[in-house]
């Protein structure tokens, strides 16, 4: 993985037991650090929002993102490079 | 750092609203591979593509996975092959199949540039690219072709304008069997611009650089969402500053992209095009932007007054955000291609005359749109010779890509598949403008160039 390089996991679903430590353990799994969490359940609507360190990453964005979908398989999961949110959302 | 806003809506352009990269397109020169032998010359065609292209489709993917935004379209553009074709003589069809080869091999979805720029005349090649373009379009699946008729600078080429509007019909006539798809691949323009990334207007102009990577971005989706949450007080000036703030963000990523791509692959970053360019997809279409600017439906009085302030938005947002704006850049209003314009058309509210209307205050021309089959040459030319009058005299680039779909009467509908869509049969004026168009000559060129 290229340096410093963050990304940025969505997961949005219905709310239940145990979304935050699935998704970290495949985190975990790929050696990808977590650095920030924000999460909010809205009556039974459950986004959480995840920035994460992929500098030392063993897996690709893809695989990652493939491997926390398998882990929550209930749940919309996105996996990107912060690069698209700091381009749109910055000057 | 990031907010949680900015995440969840820059998500929810990509997964509800149809935002895409719309395509990245490398341009090449083929300046260097003309060869006085025909079969040389496209021998050396085919390799200097491959060379530069053969890492263009697997770097596109590599990029939608990285950022989760899909391109949908990987293309290529080349040198106007009149050029090669005035250097090698021979049946200009050969390169249009060489082209058509190197593009499958190379996995891209259209390969862009057979094409001549005769609207001052022609030189050597050009009337027989001109009349190889039928049967090219008819042999080949990949290759688009496109000729400029007509500029500011130089008047409109007339010989040219009826030469074209035969070549039009013809190419419609040799794929008869396959939906007349080779007059969808065949564009006629005035004031061609060099740079320009989209199908089937895009070569490779002469004064840009050997290779080149350029993007244009879409949206027409994310501004209609936008426009929907907008209150109906909300003034015009307030809608005009959303539609600029949002172009602003669609831009900023296609900026992201197109450096991105040149940079993994090499190349120089060339232009983007700054163009909302619907796909027949529901939530896809720049006539539902209209629409939510508040017209009952698309074609309606005002249509052309919403239409001048969306392009101009969509301009001024994007300039911001882009290091070099070039190609349409603007609104494209393709018929058959725009799910709210098929709509208005299949109603009647949407006609040619008011699609021309639009054309003057919009990115391009009369595109995408099925006329009767038995449509006279003479009145597909003179159909070129209006839009291109537009152009000349507006300074802005104007085109026509019209199909006369064999065999179909008036409200039939022609229906390519895929991105290039369906559309309904449109009418057009029977009277004939054969002696204004059979006279020939050039209308020379307006005041307006006279600039220096």
């Amino acid at each position: 993985m290229k340096s410093n390089a963050k990304a940025v996991v969505t997961v949005i679903g219905k709310d239940m037991v145990g979304i935050l430590a699935k998704v970290s353990t495949a985190c975990a799994a790929a050696q990808a650090n977590v650095i920030e969490v924000t999460q909010s359940v809205l009556e039974e609507f459950f986004c959480m929002i995840m920035i994460i360190d992929i500098e030392n990453a063993t897996a690709e964005i893809e695989e990652l993102q493939q491997s926390i979908s398998d882990s929550v398989p209930e749940m919309k999961v996105h996996v990107m490079h912060e690069n698209i949110f700091n381009s749109m959302h910055r000057i | 750092m990031l907010n949680t806003r900015d995440i969840m809506e820059t998500i929810t352009m990509i997964q509800d609203e149809n935002l895409d990269i719309r395509t990245i397109t490398m341009g090449i020169s083929l300046i260097d591979c003309a060869d006085s032998d025909i079969d040389k010359s496209c021998e050396k065609v085919y390799n200097k593509i491959y060379r530069y292209a053969k890492n263009l489709v697997s770097t596109g993917e590599a990029i939608e996975r990285k950022y989760g935004i899909p391109i949908v379209n990987k293309r290529i553009s080349v040198t106007p092959i009149s050029m090669l074709a005035g250097v090698s003589g021979g049946d200009p069809v050969k390169y249009a199949r060489t082209l058509d080869k190197v593009a499958k091999d190379v996995g891209v979805n259209f390969i862009g540039g057979f094409s001549a720029l005769v609207q001052k005349g022609f030189s050597a090649g050009d009337r027989e690219l001109i009349e190889a373009i039928p049967r090219a379009l008819a042999e080949t699946d990949l290759v688009c072709s496109s000729v400029n008729i007509g500029s500011t600078k130089a008047g409109i080429n007339m010989d040219a304008v009826k030469l074209m509007g035969e070549t039009v019909c013809k190419a419609s006539e040799y794929t008869k069997d396959k939906q007349c798809i080779g007059a969808a691949k065949l564009v006629v323009f005035c004031n061609a611009v060099e740079d320009n990334p989209f199908m089937a207007g895009a070569f490779h102009g002469v004064g840009e650089a050997d290779c080149v990577l350029s993007v244009g971005v879409s949206g027409p989706g994310v501004v209609r969402s936008v426009l929907s949450k907008m209150p109906d007080t909300a003034s015009m000036n307030e809608v005009a500053e959303t539609i600029k703030k949002t172009a602003f963000k669609i831009t900023r990523m296609g900026q992201l992209v197109g450096t991105e791509a040149a940079e993994m692959l090499g190349v120089q970053f060339g232009i983007i095009d700054l163009s909302l360019a619907p796909t027949p997809a529901v939530g896809d279409s720049v006539a539902h932007i209209l629409e939510e600017i508040g017209l009952e439906q698309c074609g309606a009085h005002g249509t052309t007054a919403a239409l001048a302030m969306l392009n101009d938005a969509v301009k001024k947002g994007g300039v911001m955000a882009s290091s070099s704006v070039g190609g349409l850049s603007g609104a494209f209003i393709p018929v058959s291609e725009d799910a709210g314009m098929i709509d208005a058309a299949r109603k009647g509210v949407l006609s040619l005359e008011k699609l021309e209307a639009m054309t003057a205050v919009c990115s391009v021309g009369l595109d995408m749109i099925v006329i009767p089959g038995d449509t006279d040459p003479a009145v597909v030319s003179a159909i070129i010779a209006d839009e291109a009058a537009i152009g000349m005299v507006n300074s802005k680039t104007t085109a026509v890509r019209v199909i006369p779909a064999i065999g179909l009467k008036e409200g039939e509908e022609l229906d390519f598949g895929g991105l290039l869509g369906y559309g309904p049969v449109m009418p057009v004026r029977k009277q004939s403008p054969a002696k204004m168009i059979n006279r020939g000559g050039r209308i020379p060129a307006p005041l307006q160039s006279l600039k220096n």
